[in-house]
């Protein structure tokens, strides 16, 4: 029988993954982390547009597992959030200070994120990372999990968590089935520049297509998430620079002066997906590998924090019992925290796109009613605050910025 | 059995930070057992003596039944885990001379014909200045209905006939045998089943499930 080389071998080490890998190693469990990419690719990374949310419940957990220092200076706190719809005056405005001093989270480009992690990574000695690397063979055994590399070096650990990521192999290969639909709907995503300072506040503005979000970054520039009627995006898409900063300023407004768009633009057709199970037999699945959500609420990377944060828990709760990392107990804590708070959300955004993502009179009436009815109820304008904020439910202790 | 099972994590923990605080250890870094002698007796397939190895003991796993003993050995060994089990009595171990920095006597006392002559055993086994850790039920109304009724008869937990309840000792009588053995008891505490949260915790009501720690003079 071969001996363990780790306690935990995570697959990916995409933002999800190595969050997990730093928030376990932080804790002193042994982990081995494989990724593709090499660390040195992305350290030359260059800009391009692509953003994150980290709603304040995930900033605490960047922050106690040594994160975010790394990240000084790339962040740019959402003070406010101004919900909206459409062409309707009516609105509803979420203040930070009716929570208290602290911001509702953060815009941070990805490439930052990630360089952040690595940088937090190579200062773990439990945390050996092998990038790039790619898997060639996983044999999930009784008591150990194999892995081989493509160069033939193995590691065997207790467990294995797959953060490979929507696409995910390993999930296939556990035969994990997936709940999926798709939306007739795709998101455009790129970065602009504009005259006037945005002064930390995002914008949700629905328009019958789907959400059309402004999120601040650092600078006079923001992330834009269009949401665009499936069959019209690609004719967007290809609009020369001048066209479809036209279009897109159509949308937009122009409360903040001139904008221009900058670095490419993204797309990405909108889609559900849900694994029926987190677990298998010495296998845990996080972040895309077990979900994906509607973008509408801005929370599918703090889903996938949520995850990290709590298989860490239980994980680490496990090594200082003593107990077999691999073993279900554990597993089965995971899987029932996580999969009923994810399904939760996952039923929440699809309903606000159906209720949204339409023009039909009465709706948008009830609607409009219903975002400022919320603004004059402070007790529920609270309740959906502390939903973006990430702070309720039953929350793992790094999420409450409390170490393993 | 699986309520049974969740028992395991609070006994663990129980061991655990008694032994590394006997040790001046944190119990929450890795390996805050290292370099402790533990018997466990009356050690089963193995469910505590595998986790104490892990937290770096170095254990002794002893059980007269040697079909137990066979399966633990196999299970540790699959596991990559050094664990010296033994289809033995704790009269044998003694007579061998072998001695403990802690002894555990887990759900054992309540199951042997004669437990003063049992706690005289362990003694033996037990270095001066070490700990005798126990886990057993008290003999009240309350543990009549919940160990006997309740686990054997309603929600069938463990087989019937599995406890007597006349054998179930009383915490006052577990401190004068431990007494007349050499034994000072220095904790007793409760062990009471959350049915909520569908877990086990330490409680300061010790009229069911008890664990107590006692040090050898």
């Amino acid at each position: 029988m071969a001996k363990a080389t780790h306690d935990l071998l995570v697959v990916g080490g995409g933002m999800v993954g190595a969050t997990f890998a730093v928030a376990a190693a932080h804790a002193g469990l042994a982990v081995a982390l494989i990724d593709r990419e090499a660390p040195a690719a992305l350290e030359a990374a260059p800009f391009d547009g692509r953003a994150s949310a980290i709603a304040y419940s995930s900033y605490r957990l960047l922050a106690t597992i040594g994160v975010w220092p790394h990240l000084a200076g790339h962040a740019q706190a959402i003070t406010d959030i101004r919900v909206s719809d459409g062409e309707s005056r009516l609105f509803l405005h979420f203040d930070h200070r009716d929570l208290g001093d602290q911001p509702m989270g953060f815009m941070v480009e990805n490439r930052f994120i990630r360089r952040a992690l690595f940088a937090a990574a190579a200062t773990l000695p439990t945390l050996d990372l092998r990038a790039p690397a790619t898997l060639a063979a996983l044999d999930r055994g009784a008591v150990l999990v194999e892995a081989t590399l493509a160069g033939g070096e193995r590691i065997a650990a207790p467990l294995a968590i797959d953060a490979s990521g929507r696409n995910s192999a390993l999930r296939r290969q556990a035969k994990i089935d997936v709940v999926e639909w798709t939306y007739p709907q795709t998101a455009i995503v790129c970065t602009v520049a504009h005259e006037r300072p945005h002064r930390g506040v995002a914008h949700e503005r629905f328009l019958p297509a789907g959400p059309f979000a402004i999120l601040p970054l650092p600078g006079d520039r923001s992330s834009l998430v269009w949401t665009e009627r499936q069959e019209l995006a690609p004719a967007m898409l290809a609009l020369d620079e001048r066209a479809f900063a036209h279009e897109m300023s159509r949308r937009f407004g122009d409360f903040l002066g001139a904008v221009r768009v900058e670095g490419p633009r993204w797309s990405y057709p909108l889609a559900v997906h849900h694994a029926n199970r987190y677990i298998a037999d010495r296998l845990a699945l996080i972040g895309d590998a077990a979900h994906g959500i509607h973008p509408i609420a801005g929370q599918g990377v703090n889903l996938g924090f949520r995850d990290a944060a709590a298989l860490a828990e239980v994980l680490v709760d496990a090594m200082r019992l003593g107990l077999d990392l691999g073993a279900t107990p554990a597993l089965e804590t995971y899987e029932r925290w996580r999969r009923f708070d994810n399904t939760v959300l996952i039923a929440v955004t699809d309903s606000l796109n159906r209720l949204f993502a339409n023009d039909i009179a009465p709706i948008r009436l009830a609607r409009d009613l219903g975002l400022a009815a919320v603004n004059e109820i402070p007790p529920l304008k609270r309740f959906f605050m502390a939903h973006a904020r990430g702070t309720v439910g039953k929350l793992p202790r790094l999420l409450e910025g409390v170490a393993l | 059995m699986r309520a049974l099972h969740r028992l395991n994590p609070t006994r663990i923990a129980f061991v655990r930070d008694r032994l590394a605080a006997r040790a001046g250890r944190d119990p929450l870094k890795p390996q805050p057992l290292r370099g402790v002698r533990i018997l466990d007796m009356g050690c089963g397939a193995g469910l505590l003596a595998e986790p104490l190895a892990r937290l770096g003991a170095s254990v002794v796993g002893a059980d007269a039944a040697a079909e137990s003993i066979a399966v633990a050995k196999a299970h540790a060994e699959a596991g990559g885990l050094a664990i010296d089990y033994r289809a033995t009595t704790a009269e044998d171990l003694a007579g061998d001379g072998e001695t403990f920095d802690a002894v555990l006597a887990m759900e054992i006392i309540e199951h042997v014909r004669d437990p003063q002559a049992f706690v005289g055993t362990l003694a033996a086994l037990t270095k001066p200045r070490g700990l005798l850790l126990m886990a057993t039920l008290n003999r009240t109304p309350k543990s009549f209905a919940l160990a006997i009724v309740g686990a054997e008869y309603v929600l069938g937990w463990v087989p019937r006939g599995t406890h007597d309840w006349q054998k179930f000792v009383r915490p006052s009588e577990l401190a004068r045998a431990l007494r007349a053995a050499g034994f000072a008891l220095t904790e007793v505490i409760g062990v009471g089943y959350d049915l909520v949260t569908d877990s086990w915790r330490l409680t300061n009501d010790p009229s069911v499930n008890y664990m107590a720690m006692a040090e050898r003079a």
